[in-house]
This record gives C-alpha cells, sequence and structure tokens, in this order.
C-alpha cells in the first residue's frame, strides 16, 4: 500500500499527491511516470511524475479528475492509502547537449513539463516555458514553473488570465531570430501537441511531445499503448512516452484514445450514481 | 494378478452450452471414488517411465499408490517433495506429450490419467486445508528473484527450503506470471493459484510487487544490496504482431493485452471492476496454439456471436493441447485452416470492420521435413469483423538485458545461459520462459529447480 503524504487542490479537479516511493524517488528522471491502481477493483492508469526526491523518497503527481479512476483517487485524503505504484517507467526525456529550450505545458501537463524544465535550467540550459490553460481557474503551478524556468509565459484560452490565446501563439516568437531555441518539449492535450509539433516544423526545431495512449501493464508486455512514429509502431510505455512530434501520427493517437468511450462513460455514470465512498 | 484395465475413468466436464457463456472452470475433476478408481489402474512399474516423462520428476507411480489406498494426505505430501504447485500442473501441463506419453499402459489402452489425479489431490487438499509447511530454518544468506511467475516461484520454494532467505521482485501487482495474467480462469481458478503461491510463502519466500528490474532497480543494486545470487525469471512477455496495414486500429488486440484485461484486470466484472474490455461480437483469433485456444474461448465468454481461429497450417500443425482444441470445438469455435490475414479492415473512426485474407497451401516438406505454407493465388477474400486478437506468440522482454550489459542474449533476447543455468554474468542465473522463449509451465518449473542447486553450490563454492 502507498499512503498518501500530501494532498492540495491546485485548480477545478486538479490535485496533487505526495507518496513515499522510495524506489521510484531514487530512480526516477525526467519524462518517467508511474502506473498506479487504487485497490482490488481498480483500473491501472498511467500518471507523470511532477517531481520527485530521492533524499526523502518522495513523489508527487498531480491528476486531473476526468473519469472513474481519476475521480475515485480525489475520494482519497491525506493519510489514505492506495494499492499500487509501479515506477519509474518510460524512457527519461532526452535532455543532453541543448542550449536554448522551450517547455510548453498545456492543461494537466503543465505537472508534466515542470521535472524537464527543472532539469534542464539546472544543466545550464537556457528555458523558456509557456504553460496554457482554458480559463484563470485552472491555471496551476505558476510559481514551481518560474522557478524552473528563466522566463514564464502563461496563456489563457479566454484570456481571463496571462496572454490571451494558445500556446502556439508564443510559441512562434521565440521560434524566430537568430538566437531562437533549438528544442521544443511539449506536455499536453493532443491536440495542443500537433499543434505545436505543426508550429515548430517549418523552423525545422527538434520538437519532444510525450504521448499518452491508454496503457496497461506499462512495461512492454501487452502492446496497447501502440503508437505510430514515422510509420513505424512504438510502445508508449517503453518506446516512450517522447517522441519525434515531427514524426508522430497524431491522428491515429487520438482515435485510439477513444477506443472504450462508451465503457467509460458507462463506468464514471456508475461511480457518479453510486457517489464517492470515501477512502480515509 | 489383478485385471488390467485399459480404460480410463473419465472426468465430467460442464455443458459445453452452458459454459461457453461464463468463467466457470471447464474440467470438474475426479471425486474421490473416481480418483481411487482411476488410481488402482496403476501398474506401480519398476521402471518408472511416466517418471523419466516429468520434467520435474513428481514421484508418480508413489503418490498414485497413496491415492489408491485412500490416502490423499499422504498423496499429495509425496506429490509435493518434487512439486511445489500441483494443483496448477494438474491442470495445465501438457500431461498427452509427458508422463503420460510414457505410461506402459498407454502402448495398448488409455495411459494412467495422471494430472487428473495430481489435480484431485491438490483440491483435496485445498478442501481439507492446505497445511502450511514448516518454516525452514534460515542460513541468513540472501537470494533475489525476478518475476513471480511459476519458473522463480519453484526456485525460490527450492532455495527457500534450502534455508535461503529469498525475495521475489515482480513487476505486476500480482504474483503468477502468465498463470494470473494470461491462463484464464475458466482452465485454472484464481483460488489454485492463490493457495500455490500462499504455499510458497509460507515457505519464507517475501514477494514484492510493483518492482520492475531494470527500471525500479537493477541488477547490479540487488548485488550491492547483499544478494549473493539472482535468479531471472521474467517470462516471454513481448507480444509479436503481423506487420500488416490496420494492425493498430481499434479492435485489434496482442492476446496478452486481451488476456490481461480479462484475466488480472478481471474486465469480465466490469463495470464492478474499473477495467473495459472490447466486447466483440465478430471475433477472428490469429494463430492455433494454447494462447490462440484460450483467447478465443474469452471471446465466446465475453458474448461473440462468432468466434473463429485464423491459422495459416493446419490441425495436424497446430500446438495447442489437443484437450483445448476439443474444448474449442465444442464451444462453438470455428477453425479456419490454411489462412492467412493480409490486412485488417476500418471504418473512419478506426474500428475494425473486417480482415483481408488468402487461402494457403502446404508446398512439399522443404530440407528440414516441415511443410511451408505458401499462399494461393488469386484466393484472397475478405470476412467480415469487429475484433482481431493476434496470438501469435511472444518473446523475452528485452528490459532487463538492455539495463544489464554483462547479459548477452541470443536471437530473439533469449538469456544464454549455461547446463547449470547460470547466465553470463556470473551470479546470475535464468530459466523459463525468458531463457527457452515460450514454452511451458512445467519446464519453466523444471529449470527453476534445476537453478535453485547450481544457485546453492555457487554459493557455497564462493
Ligand atoms: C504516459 C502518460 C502520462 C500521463 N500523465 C498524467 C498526469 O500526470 N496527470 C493526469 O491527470 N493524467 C495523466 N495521464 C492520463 C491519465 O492516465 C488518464 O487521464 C487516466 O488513465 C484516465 O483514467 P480514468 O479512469 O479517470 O478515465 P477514463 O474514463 O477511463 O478515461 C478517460 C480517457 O483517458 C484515457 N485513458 C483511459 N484509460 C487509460 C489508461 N489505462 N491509460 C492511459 N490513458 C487512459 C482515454 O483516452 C480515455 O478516453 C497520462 C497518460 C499517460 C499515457
Ligand atoms: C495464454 C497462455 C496460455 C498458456 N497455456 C499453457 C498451458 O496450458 N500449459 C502450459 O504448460 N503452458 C502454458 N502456457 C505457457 C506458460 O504459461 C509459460 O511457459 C510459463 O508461464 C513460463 O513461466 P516463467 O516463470 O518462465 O514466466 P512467466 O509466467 O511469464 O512469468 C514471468 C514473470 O516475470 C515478471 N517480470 C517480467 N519482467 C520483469 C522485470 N523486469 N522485473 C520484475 N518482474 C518481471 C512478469 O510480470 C511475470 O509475472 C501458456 C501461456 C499463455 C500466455
Ligand atoms: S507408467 Fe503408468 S502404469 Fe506405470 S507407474 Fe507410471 S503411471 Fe503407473
Ligand atoms: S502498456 Fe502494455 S506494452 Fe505498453
Amino acid at each position: 500500500m502507498f499512503t498518501i503524504l500530501e494532498k492540495r487542490d491546485l485548480a477545478d479537479k486538479i490535485c496533487e499527491y505526495v507518496f513515499e516511493a522510495p524506489l521510484v524517488a531514487k530512480k526516477a528522471r525526467p519524462g518517467q511516470f508511474v502506473i498506479l491502481r487504487l485497490d482490488e477493483e481498480g483500473e491501472r492508469i498511467p500518471i507523470t511524475l511532477a517531481d520527485t526526491d530521492p533524499k526523502t523518497g518522495r513523489i508527487k503527481i498531480v491528476v486531473q479528475a476526468i473519469g472513474t479512476t481519476t475521480n475515485r483517487l480525489h475520494c482519497f485524503e491525506k493519510g489514505g492509502a492506495i494499492a499500487d505504484i509501479i515506477g519509474p517507467l518510460g524512457t527519461p526525456t532526452h535532455l543532453d547537449g541543448f542550449k536554448k529550450a522551450v517547455c510548453v505545458g498545456g492543461g494537466v501537463g503543465i505537472a508534466c513539463i515542470h521535472p524537464i524544465a527543472k532539469e534542464l535550467k539546472a544543466m545550464g540550459v537556457q528555458v523558456t516555458s509557456i504553460i496554457g490553460s482554458r480559463c484563470k481557474d485552472l491555471v496551476f503551478f505558476e510559481d514551481e514553473m518560474r522557478a524552473a524556468s528563466h522566463e514564464l509565459i502563461v496563456t489563457t484560452d479566454d484570456g481571463s488570465y496571462g496572454r490571451k490565446g494558445l500556446v502556439t501563439g508564443p510559441l512562434a516568437e521565440l521560434l524566430q531570430g537568430a538566437d531562437k531555441a533549438d528544442v521544443v518539449f511539449s506536455v499536453g492535450p493532443v491536440i495542443m501537441m500537433r499543434e505545436v509539433a505543426k508550429a515548430t516544423k517549418p523552423y525545422e526545431v527538434k520538437t519532444y511531445v510525450s504521448l499518452n495512449p491508454i496503457m496497461v501493464d506499462g512495461t512492454g508486455m501487452c502492446g496497447a499503448c501502440r503508437v505510430s512514429v514515422g510509420g513505424v509502431t512504438k510502445f508508449g510505455c517503453v518506446d516512450g512516452p517522447d517522441f519525434d512530434g515531427h514524426q508522430v501520427d497524431f491522428d491515429l493517437l487520438m482515435k485510439r484514445l477513444a477506443m472504450f468511450k462508451e465503457m467509460e462513460q458507462q463506468s464514471l455514470g456508475l461511480w457518479q450514481k453510486e457517489g464517492c465512498k470515501c477512502h480515509k | 494378478m489383478p485385471q488390467i484395465n485399459f480404460k480410463r475413468v473419465p472426468t465430467s466436464e460442464r455443458d459445453p452450452k452452458e459454459r461457453a457463456r461464463n468463467f466457470e472452470e471447464v474440467n470438474l475433476g475426479y471425486t474421490a471414488e473416481q480418483a481411487i478408481e482411476e488410481a488402482k489402474r496403476c501398474l506401480q512399474c519398476k521402471n518408472r517411465p511416466c517418471v523419466a516423462g516429468c520434467p520435474v520428476e513428481v514421484y508418480i507411480p508413489e503418490f498414485i499408490k497413496l491415492i489408491s489406498e485412500g490416502d490423499f494426505k499422504g498423496a499429495i505430501a509425496k506429490n509435493k517433495e518434487k512439486n511445489n504447485l500441483p494443483g496448477i500442473c494438474g491442470r495445465v501441463c501438457p500431461q498427452e506429450s509427458q508422463c503420460e506419453a510414457k505410461c506402459t499402459l498407454g502402448v495398448k489402452g488409455d495411459p494412467v490419467s495422471i494430472g487428473k489425479l495430481e489435480r484431485f489431490v491438490a483440491d483435496q487438499e485445498i478442501k481439507d486445508g492446505v497445511k502450511a509447511p514448516e518454516a525452514p530454518v534460515k542460513n541468513g544468506l540472501k537470494v533475489a528473484v525476478v518475476g513471480a511467475g511459476p519458473s522463480s516461484l519453484t526456485c525460490a520454494a527450492d532455495l527457500a527450503r534450502m534455508g535461503y532467505e529469498v525475495t521475489i521482485f515482480e513487476a505486476l501487482h500480482k504474483p503468477g506470471g502468465v498463470l494470473s495474467y494470461g491462463i484464464p480462469p475458466f482452465r485454472l481458478p484464481r483460488n489454485i493459484i492463490e493457495t500455490e503461491v500462499n504455499y510458497v510463502k509460507n515457505l519464507g519466500v517475501q514477494i514484492k510487487m510493483d518492482v520492475l528490474i531494470g527500471k525500479s532497480t537493477t541488477i547490479k543494486e540487488l548485488f550491492d544490496g547483499g544478494y549473493k545470487a539472482v535468479f531471472i525469471g521474467s517470462g516471454a512477455g513481448l507480444p509479436s504482431f503481423l506487420n500488416i496495414p490496420g494492425e493498430n486500429s481499434n479492435g485489434v488486440f496482442s492476446a496478452n493485452e486481451y488476456l490481461t484485461r480479462v484475466n488480472l484486470m478481471k474486465a469480465y466484472k466490469f463495470p464492478n471492476f474499473d477495467t473495459p474490455v472490447w466486447l466483440g461480437k465478430r471475433v477472428a483469433v490469429v494463430g492455433c496454439g494454447n494462447v490462440a485456444m484460450d483467447s478465443v474461448r474469452t471471446a465466446l465468454r465475453l458474448g461473440a456471436e462468432k468466434a473463429m481461429i485464423v491459422y495459416r497450417r493446419t490441425s495436424n500443425e497446430m500446438t495447442a493441447r489437443v484437450e483445448e482444441y476439443h474444448h474449442a470445438q465444442e464451444e462453438g469455435v470455428e477453425f479456419n485452416w490454411l489462412t492467412n490475414p493480409l490486412e485488417i479492415l476500418a471504418d473512419e473512426k478506426g474500428r475494425v470492420t473486417g480482415m483481408k485474407c488468402v487461402k494457403m497451401r502446404l508446398c512439399e516438406p522443404d530440407a528440414s521435413g516441415r511443410c511451408r505454407p505458401e499462399p494461393i493465388p488469386g484466393s484472397e477474400f475478405t470476412v467480415e469483423l469487429d475484433t482481431v486478437i493476434i496470438a501469435l506468440g511472444t518473446s523475452p522482454n528485452p528490459l532487463i538485458a538492455q539495463t544489464t550489459p554483462e547479459l548477452k542474449t541470443a536471437k530473439h533476447g533469449n538469456l544464454i545461459v549455461d547446463d547449470k543455468y547460470q547466465t553470463t554474468m556470473p551470479g546470475v542465473f535464468g530459466g523459463g520462459d525468458a531463457v527457452t522463449g515460450s514454452a511451458t509451465v512445467i519446464q519453466a518449473m523444471g529449470a527453476g529447480k534445476i537453478a535453485a542447486r547450481s544457485i546453492d553450490e555457487y554459493i557455497k563454492a564462493k
């Protein structure tokens, strides 16, 4: 069992959790994730490591409630415990050899881009971060991201906070000029990552996107996480989750993410009807 | 001399129509009377040919004799002297090509039903309450075991009996390996796995879940942590695909994914369990081994109206156990022999609508004696489907080898070991599917057994 040491509301339906998971904390590198399972009835779901501390053995994750598992998790309070956390999984983000990076995080992906920005800055790379949310109420990790970057740009779709519009607006500006960025890292909704990749393509700036296919084991055993990159099938959980954004078949990813839509809705409906059985 | 009885006492099975819609165990096993009657058929051959056919050398005539005398407790104890997982082996081992194939009675009639008798004594013990084994005296030496499949469980149990402090590290959240995630409950009920894993735990073996060796920690770090030797029983979990167009469509699954969702995650109890599984109405399973049989029979149980096997060779070449093939036939599975998939077709949402196939013919045996299937030009056709399950076999997961440069592997990523099951890294042993590629439960257990002996020798020699 893994006990929730801290829980914090970050924004509407977005919570941060701190667990003790020493093996994960010791080994984790930016871009890696864990798979968690709440209890005997639970599904295995992948969640990115938002922060880790090898000294205390603690890990931090940020979760947005969208379906059964994520909503059920939000019913757990500090002191409660979940059945399983396994990790760190996936290939760490490739961070070497860059001078000037742009880190783009959208929605809950802001939490996922955080360890990448933090590590790049620590390595001496010039980091500009762009974080985007739909509206002011959904902006989170502003302080964390400011600390992890040399410059931070906040956007909201409706203009209720920071710059109005999508992350691709400020991104386009950073891709121009003689001292333009030499790499872009992007984590967020699939559509955002697709647009980021489209925006960087004409400038031929290396662009990494972190894909979020449906996973089961997360160890390379099932192939649920198949994605197509440059026409070749890859397993997202072991070959990724980071891939070259200019080669990814985003259309396929979106189709595959919708594979169990009806059953997910049925499951969520049932959960909503039965209500939240609080786990203390 | 008592009369030799050439006819086997049959076991009863659930009705095919009824059972094909639920996950209850198909074979009901022997009653005590039936078991005694069957056990009495055994000739107690002095040369024990059956034992030579058993990879873990179970005391077969001995335990059968005890059954014939009605001493079921004595029989299970005798069996367990060699086999830590009798309830599992009694159900899933291909006895027809192992011990039973060598049985003297088989020359003129039915071989003794050794597997069903083994299962009987294991089940009888569960009914009577399993006696926890006495915890062996510890020698203070630590050994690490990677994976909690049958190979690892066997190695760990034998080492614990010798006094070693054994810790198993398993990536998934449940022990058992393929037994838990692959083989469905209608062939191997979950309480059997639990009971037999508990037996291993009661020998003092610790099982740590949620640890992926190579990611959470490494082989080298295990040695740094005081482990004197490591056994790798990580299986052959990497699924193969066909590499044909349309294979990433929604509704195409590896058998591993499909079976893991159902068996490990209990998706057949959705929505009471959270994990969903694709509920196909017209399902094709590509391949014809045990994994394909399990997949196609699972599809039926999940409500498929049509469930079929697509195989490029014929029933003569299939690798599935005959018993499973018969069960599948009885339950209404359709078999398409000499058929090879060319392309999977999908609609605009990416969902499977059908599969384009070509008919095959077996050409003359080549130098190696095997008939290669070759396509018949112009015989292409399309079958309407909503689900395709790929059961073409698996190879070892490369993760551990990738993160342990000292470990050398052969083609397909199989770990290279010597005759003592030691890998190319001193103190690291390996066995089961990780070494052989996908094989059988009992072969994996046999390897675990020999490796345990080698590990003991290795540590003592240091
Ligand atoms: C590598 C990776 C890292 C991720 N990191 C985070 C993170 O840091 N924070 C966060 O909030 N979310 C993250 N996600 C997404 C998160 O896994 C899904 O939101 C979660 O699985 C939804 O589960 P649910 O039961 O609540 O919703 P459901 O209703 O079951 O699903 C909602 C949608 O989520 C996706 N999904 C469903 N099941 C899975 C699954 N087993 N694996 C992956 N996706 C699934 C599907 O597109 C589905 O339509 C990550 C996903 C991946 C692959
Ligand atoms: C669907 C199906 C049906 C089958 N039916 C039969 C049958 O009827 N009869 C029969 O004899 N055989 C059958 N087999 C084959 C048999 O199950 C295998 O040969 C046997 O399980 C191999 O045992 P193993 O211990 O080598 O590995 P596995 O059973 O594969 O166990 C390996 C374990 O190691 C874990 N692992 C892998 N990598 C790591 C890592 N890096 N760190 C930690 N843990 C790790 C895995 O999660 C797994 O739990 C079947 C196989 C399948 C898939
Ligand atoms: S070979 Fe058959 S008859 Fe002879 S001892 Fe073994 S089980 Fe009994
Ligand atoms: S999630 Fe199973 S292989 Fe990637």
